[in-house]
């Protein structure tokens, strides 16, 4: 990590610790919740999309598997911690069976099966009232108590959503500077030249796959939790979409991009909704806007203006330097 | 007795009605220089494809020294001593030159399973890689970016890429395509150097530098082996003459 980096890192992690206590409004530091909630569906959506080249449209499934099971094992009389380590591996376990299926087929073929599959579990949702409730939801009885902390309280949600989406995103962060994250993207850009190269591409891509529904997975218990319910509306095709378009928007190809695009995508939706009642016009311009002018999205591209500006001061700075002295 | 390097036994494709190669044998011995040649759409290029695993052959048998590759993937041949260059360049154009060589070694070791040591941690890969591309002439351009880089580096980094997993077999398809007569004879003098522990099977059009490269020629046309022998033995017969060279 570069200097640059690090200080950037400590005011961003200085400014994240901060949001309670300079924000106070209960209704924004909720929302901060959310942001980071879906920050971590996006990150975990990255690492398939960006890192992969894997389009997915079925991710909010993992809302409907990892959520509907923690739910369900608590109400069953499961304590809270059983209950999400048993919906995280039961959720895991149905990503590698999803792998297995929409692997099988590449580009189009591999979206339409991720949808398929993120439709079946909304249906089923949907449709299996004794089970899930059907359209009326389930209800979580409370949120859990990390030793023994009362999550009640909107900072106090906050700093443990801040501290599962840290721990998420030290991970991915790692996964993308590893050896088998440099697979992974040589499988994106040549998979046939990483075949030759002695790599199994069809094996990095679908423990990819897996690690991201665990991710996912881990980002639905935290929705789960915030929202104490669960219920079909929350896991259809525009919650995948959402959260395909928060990575998109903020540059897939980055760490921080689907975190920058989960946080405006999330704003828009809650905050500019309450002023704008044509919100999803705006989001749609916003989007438009920047995938003319970012084409990569919004962290990439302000990247590579800061790039060219930095390039434009170069010279004159030289220029002036070579000047004699009058 | 030594078991040949590669073995190949009635091997058959077809695409449709069209048939790609035609019962197909040819035996390399270890250490042997080999020349496929043949006019465009012979099925060169095929056959390498059917022996990487790129392609699946109907019928046929692929050995390598002695073990049976059919059947198996890309990833388990090239784990078993198999190595190729590409006609058409296939590399990581926004990467690094080293990084492309480090892909390549990572191929061949298990630290590529591993999602959290962090990959520039692993000097060893590093200098591996270097030296790979030592080997070939490019290690003052190990950092610079494929992108940026002229056509005759960038085979010659496809050949780094593949020396680099120390084969046992190597392809080369058309290794001198595209490229000026000055870096033609730099890439000859690399395959000069390639040690006699490697043996070479090589697709090439340029004829001067392949009948200098061979030791022994393999002819095909429209799918089958019409002429096999040594470098006289087959720029004398006359099928070469009328399918090939032309008179």
């Amino acid at each position: 990590m570069t200097r640059w980096n690090a200080i950037w890192l400590a005011i961003v992690a200085a400014l994240l610790i901060a949001v309670p206590t300079v924000i106070g409004n209960e209704f924004y530091v909720n929302m901060a919740s959310q942001v980071l909630i879906y920050a971590l569906f996006a990150l975990s959506i990255n690492m398939m999309l960006g890192y992969g080249g894997m389009v997915s449209l079925g991710h909010a499934g993992y809302l409907g598997l990892a959520g509907y099971a923690c739910i369900l094992l608590t109400i069953n009389g499961f304590d809270q911690l059983s209950a999400a380590i048993l919906a995280l591996a039961f959720s895991t376990v149905m990503a590698g069976f999803f792998g297995m299926l929409s692997l099988r087929a590449p580009g189009l073929g591999f979206i339409m099966i991720t949808l398929a599959l993120g439709q079946i579990v909304w249906g089923i949702a949907y449709r299996a009232n004794d089970l899930t409730g059907g359209d009326n939801g389930l209800r979580l009885p409370a949120r859990p108590m990390p030793f023994g902390i009362d999550l009640n309280s909107a900072p106090r949600f906050y700093y443990f959503a801040l501290a599962v989406v840290a721990v998420a995103l030290f991970f991915i962060w790692r996964f993308s500077r590893s050896p088998f994250g440099a697979s992974l993207m040589g499988a994106r850009d040549q998979p046939r030249r990483m075949s030759m190269l002695g790599h199994n591409v069809w094996l990095i891509r679908w423990l990819t796959f897996v690690l991201a529904g665990f991710w996912g997975s881990v980002a639905s218990l935290l929705f789960v939790y915030y929202n104490l319910f669960l219920s079909p509306h929350a896991l259809g095709l525009q919650q995948s979409a959402e959260i395909l378009l928060m990575a998109i928007l903020g540059g897939a190809s980055s760490l921080a991009g689907p975190i920058v695009g989960a946080a405006i995508i999330t704003l828009v939706k809650n905050v500019i909704s309450s002023y704008v009642e044509r919100w999803n016009t705006l989001l749609g311009a916003i989007f438009v806007i920047v995938i003319i002018f970012m084409p990569y999205g919004l962290v990439p591209g302000c990247r590579e203006l800061w790039r060219r500006i930095a390039q434009r001061r170069k010279p004159s700075a030289s220029k002036a330097a070579s000047e004699p002295a009058a | 007795m030594t078991a040949p390097a590669l073995e190949i036994a009635g091997l058959n494709k077809r695409f449709g009605g069209l048939p790609a190669t035609k019962n197909v044998s040819l035996t390399v011995m270890p250490g042997e220089r080999r020349l496929i040649i043949g006019p465009n759409g012979a099925g060169k290029t095929t056959l390498f494809n059917l022996v990487t695993g790129d392609l699946s052959a109907d019928s046929g048998s692929v050995k390598l020294f002695g073990q049976e590759l059919m059947g198996m993937r890309t990833p388990e041949r090239v784990h078993r001593g198999l190595a190729r260059t590409y006609q058409i360049l296939t590399l990581f154009p926004r990467e690094k030159l080293v990084h492309n060589v480090v892909l390549a070694l990572l191929g061949l070791d298990k630290l590529r399973w591993n999602p959290w040591a962090v990959l520039t941690g692993h000097r060893h890969l590093y200098d591996q890689a270097r030296e790979a591309l030592a080997q070939v002439g490019l290690a003052a351009s190990a950092e610079r970016v494929v992108a940026e880089t002229s056509y005759g580096e960038r085979r010659r980094l496809e050949l780094a890429m593949a020396l680099a997993q120390k084969p046992k077999v190597l392809l080369l398809d058309e290794p001198l395509a595209g490229l000026s007569q000055g870096e033609r004879q730099t890439v000859r003098e690399l395959l000069g150097k390639v040690p006699r522990d490697v043996t070479i099977v090589m697709i090439e059009h340029d004829m001067d530098t392949a009948l200098g490269f061979a030791e022994r020629i393999t002819l095909l046309h429209y799918g089958e082996v019409i002429v096999e022998g040594t470098r006289a033995e087959v720029v004398a017969d006359r099928r070469t003459r009328e399918v090939y060279l032309g008179d």
